[in-house]
């Protein structure tokens, strides 16, 4: 049968998630093997170096850098308070004094006699990193970190905006047509994550924020929108550190499509349980999409989906991801294996797909697979 | 001798083997093969696709050249090649920050010395820069750069502001990205009085190198060191990190340059050895590189987010909405444009299936180009804060350091490379599309790399080993010329005050054949003459006021090249004025379009 690799979005109803969660920098990892874990739990955590700050003491003290140790009332490795005196000029008669205070609670780090610099350091920052899901600790990367496994829904999305999140899923649509409007958000999303269908207004999604629901899933944004809720024109698609209390994930992509089915169902009929979102995206070598995952006790019946990646075959269900089509799924009828011309007049090995009992030749690279299980 | 060179480039996707034989007498490329790069989970081994990559070159050319999962060097009978060489830009190519104390004299020296020798240029640190220097460590930190190059000052002039920057980079004890078990490299390439203060600053907390000053004089600018010494240690450190490399690196019979770097290398080559002035560009899917050699001075420049997919939005940011629509001949919804646009930057792989589309796509190429070509004359320039003796007449000339190097006029040869340009489905695309983002003056001939194989032969040209170099060198001339280039043709576009003009210029050209044509070209026309890759006679007879090179009403006679596409000749004027009212607009595009046979559909 002809074959054709074109990596899609996984939609899993039950797969084996391993999330790991690595500290920045090493420090301590506070779980071991096998501990059972909520989404909030600590699992590792380190101290960053502190800011730095560079204090021009030579200049402020009209003094020779080489000179600088000779007027340091604290010395290298010492600890300082804000406002305390760190060096000053002896004056004339103990009169007309040059004195430099500390600007921040720190250390002295190091004293330049060519360049008369003084460098604080402000104490650590501490940071650290959850759990992230609810699951158990399948592995500890040492002083790094830990990976958590847990069975469930996988789902990813083609783009997202926000950081990690977790909260209830709430589907507020009937089918996955209908477009969110601000009329549908109120007070009782707050904390959850809504489920929407083809679309989500500008409106909408501010009400959302305004209401501090935990995250919107829903097929479609516009692009031009993201400007006013980002505060910059996102040209690369490298998202996640944004500071928005919504989390945004598109499973679709931008403009008003409607929600693949196997997505809006699988979604849906997990009302009400509890899930963690990221809507980090990075889209270059290392592709990162965002994901919706809903840990369940169910580890019977796994699918094999989330360990190989199927390609294209004759018979798979498929995503057209540009225009002509765009949007739709249908099911790949052939794969021809010679070259297509296109009307661009471009030449491409081509899919022939059934969308709505009618046939459409559509370059494979225009195609997704949609992995369900 | 030589008789088979296989060379790879790894690149961030794919990685690209080519076959170089010698044929009678003269060297050619045979065969291609390509696979997916394997640098990232779950192979995590870059070998694994260069050997899947040699083994499609294996298949297509029945010849073995791997035994036992390596390359079989050098050859013996029929089996395995003589040389084999690779050039990388996986995992995200060399990143590098940059340091000096004047941004606009020793930043610029060392941005220079980077981009020269391929790496990416995450930011340039420098005493006057405007930021704090809590500022500039946060930065350092944030970025985690895979290597630091350090300049400032000339020798023997005063010391404290590059101690000082030292003191900042030692503040903020940048980790390096791949690998937390080593010390990040750095590079200190400046004042050479304050070497030993550098060496107590970072001597501990870094791999410190020290090389000669990249700016000794003010009026002297010196970067072969500092390129030679990046080379070195990307070899050494960066590449040492990343998976599998070491593997590559005992395989190759020179040391692995990173690909930007052995591109620059080749166009620096082809410039010297022919004497002209050199354009090549390289637009990809997240950045636009571009290379010149004007008056023997190489630069290169990276515009890092104007690219055809990954960063497709930027361009859009950057140009304006407005300036892509100036190159589509047909309306649009603007707001459909803008989400239509988006879809291509979170799905990049996906192709133009309908022609609206290649035409929007084409629009967006053009002004990528143009950005990173307005980008690219901004840094080409002569050295700034060098004092000039001036006499009376300069006075009136008012030239100052910091000009740029690029002079349209003088340019002999732009190559365009990357996906939109080298895979446009008609060349006659590729052509117009250089023309409109370049805007070339004068005679111009332009080229495609078929195949982006730029990058190998750059590497082959620059083997340093004795007994291969000259052959290694012919090798990659002579596959550049007769395998890698496609000649698209001239271009020829006068210059001068001509707007609504008729006859501005005539041309008479005598083909190889014995014929010959003459033409008379108005102000605004695009006209095209077919004609092979063949060495054409020209007389070109501009009106008055008029250029076309040899200065306003000059009569030049002399030699040009036809190609794939023919003569172009380009009377639309400098710069190009395209009209803001829409159906003008319009009308414009589509008989420039026309007149080139661009589109299909788009014809009359």
């Amino acid at each position: 049968m002809a074959h054709s690799y074109t990596p899609g979005l996984k939609v899993l109803k039950n797969t084996e998630i391993l999330k790991e969660r690595r500290l920045p920098l090493k420090g301590q990892v506070e779980s071991k093997i096998g501990d059972i874990v909520k989404p909030d739990d600590i699992v590792a955590n380190t101290d960053l170096p502190g800011n730095v700050q560079m204090i021009n003491v030579a200049n402020q003290l009209n003094i020779d850098a080489g000179d600088i140790e000779d007027y340091m009332i604290k010395d290298s490795g010492e600890s300082i308070k804000k406002n305390d005196l760190m060096a000053e000029t002896k004056g004339i008669f103990g009169f007309f004094k040059s004195s430099v205070f500390s600007p921040v609670d720190g250390t002295v780090e190091s004293i330049s006699t060519v360049t008369g610099q003084v460098v604080l350091r402000e104490a650590p920052i501490p940071v650290e990193i959850d759990a992230y899901i609810e699951g158990q600790i399948d592995a500890v990367i040492s002083e790094e970190g830990v990976v958590v496994k847990a069975n469930g829904v996988f789902i990813q999305g083609i783009f997202g905006i926000g950081g990690e999140s977790r909260g209830k899923i709430k589907s507020i649509v009937d089918n996955r047509d209908s477009v969110i409007t601000k009329d549908m958000i109120t007070s009782e999303s707050k904390g959850k994550i809504i489920v929407g269908g083809s679309f989500i207004s500008l409106d909408a999604y501010k009400k959302a924020i305004a209401c501090e629901v935990a995250g919107v899933v829903v097929g479609g944004f516009n692009y031009y929108d993201l400007e006013d809720v980002l505060g910059y024109t996102l040209g690369v698609a490298i998202t996640g550190s944004e500071d928005i209390v919504t989390s945004l994930i598109v499973t679709e992509g931008y403009g008003k499509i409607q929600m693949g089915q196997q997505t809006f169902d699988l979604l849906t009929s997990h009302n009400g349980r509890l899930a963690s979102i990221n809507g980090a995206t990075q889209i270059r070598a290392g592709v990162i999409r965002p994901e919706i995952i809903i840990p369940t006790t169910d580890s019977t019946n796994q699918s094999e989906g989330a360990k190989k990646t199927l390609g294209i075959v004759e018979g798979s269900l498929v995503r057209v991801i540009r225009s002509p089509n765009f949007g739709q799924i249908g099911k790949v009828k052939e794969l021809p294996s010679e070259l297509r011309k296109m009307e661009s007049e471009t030449m491409v090995r081509i899919a022939i797909i059934e969308i709505d009992e009618n046939l459409f030749e559509i370059p494979r690279s225009n195609l997704e697979v949609v992995e369900t299980d | 001798m030589i008789k088979t060179i296989l060379a790879t480039d790894c690149g961030s996707t794919t990685t690209k083997a080519i076959l170089i034989e010698k044929i009678n007498n003269e060297y050619r490329l045979t065969y291609r093969g390509e696979a997916p790069t394997t640098v990232e989970a779950p192979f995590e081994d870059v070998t694994k696709g260069v050997l899947n990559a040699v083994m499609e070159i294996e298949e297509l050319s029945n010849r073995q050249i791997l035994n036992d999962e390596t390359i079989i060097t050098p050859q013996k009978g029929e089996i395995g090649v003589d040389i084999y060489i690779s050039t990388s830009s996986a995992g995200g190519g060399l990143q590098m920050m940059v340091a000096g104390v004047v941004k606009s004299m020793t930043g610029e020296s060392a941005e220079r010395a980077a981009l020269g020798a391929g790496s990416i240029v995450m930011d340039v640190l420098a005493s006057n820069d405007g930021r704090k220097p809590h500022e500039k460590i946060t930065r350092i930190r944030q970025l985690r750069p895979d290597m630091i190059l350090l300049s400032g000052g000339i020798d023997g002039g005063t010391t404290k502001h590059v101690v000082e920057l030292a003191e900042i980079l030692a503040a903020a004890n940048p980790q390096p990205r791949l690998g937390q078990e080593y010390k990040l490299p750095v590079i200190y390439a400046g004042n050479k009085k304050a070497t030993s203060d550098i060496k107590k600053t970072l001597g501990d907390l870094t791999d410190l190198d020290v090389t000669e000053n990249i700016r000794p004089v003010l009026e002297k600018e010196n970067l072969k060191p500092s390129r030679d010494k990046i080379h070195d240690l990307f070899m050494e450190h960066v590449m040492q990190q990343a998976p599998g490399y070491r593997k590559l690196m005992s395989w190759t019979d020179a040391p692995i340059m990173p690909t930007p770097g052995a591109v620059g290398a080749l166009i620096e080559m082809v410039a010297e050895k022919e004497s002209i002035s050199v354009v090549g560009v390289d637009i990809g899917g997240a950045t636009t590189d571009i290379f010149s050699v004007f008056q023997s001075q190489f630069n290169r420049t990276v515009s890092a987010n104007l690219g055809m997919s990954y960063s497709i939005c930027n361009v859009l940011a950057e140009a304006s909405l407005e300036n892509v629509l100036r190159w589509v001949p047909f309306d649009i919804d603007e707001k459909e444009l803008i989400n239509r646009i988006g879809n291509k930057m979170i799905r990049p792989t996906t192709v133009p299936q309908s022609l609206e589309e290649l035409v929007i796509e084409q629009a967006i190429a053009r002004e990528a180009l143009r950005l990173s070509f307005i980008q690219h004359k901004e840094f080409a320039v002569n050295l700034k804060g060098v004092q000039k003796e001036r006499t009376i007449s300069d006075a009136f000339e008012q030239s100052d350091s910091g000009q740029s190097l690029v002079n349209m006029m003088e340019l002999d040869l732009i190559v365009g490379s990357g996906g939109v340009l080298s895979h446009a489905p008609r060349r006659e695309q590729s052509a117009k599309m250089l023309i409109d983002s370049f805007l070339p003056e004068g005679i111009t001939s332009l080229a495609v790399d078929s195949i982006f194989m730029m990058p190998q032969l750059g590497v082959m040209a620059n083997i340093e080993n004795n007994e291969l170099a000259e052959q290694a060198r012919k090798a990659a001339l002579e596959v550049f010329e007769k395998d890698c280039l496609i000649r698209l043709g001239t271009c020829i576009a006068p210059v001068g005050k001509f707007e609504g003009r008729d006859a501005i210029l005539k041309a008479k050209l005598e083909f190889n054949d014995g014929k010959e044509k003459e033409i008379s070209l108005d102000s605004g026309q695009l006209v095209f003459i077919d004609a092979d890759f063949q060495e054409i006679d020209i007389t070109l007879t501009p009106s008055k006021g008029v250029d076309v090179g040899a200065g306003a009403n000059e009569v030049i006679h002399t030699k040009i090249y036809g190609g794939q596409v023919g003569i172009i000749f380009d009377c639309r004027g400098r710069p190009l004025k395209i009209s803001d009212e829409i159906n003008d607009r319009i009308s414009d595009l589509k008989n420039w379009s026309n007149a080139l046979n661009e589109y299909t559909s788009l014809e009359v």
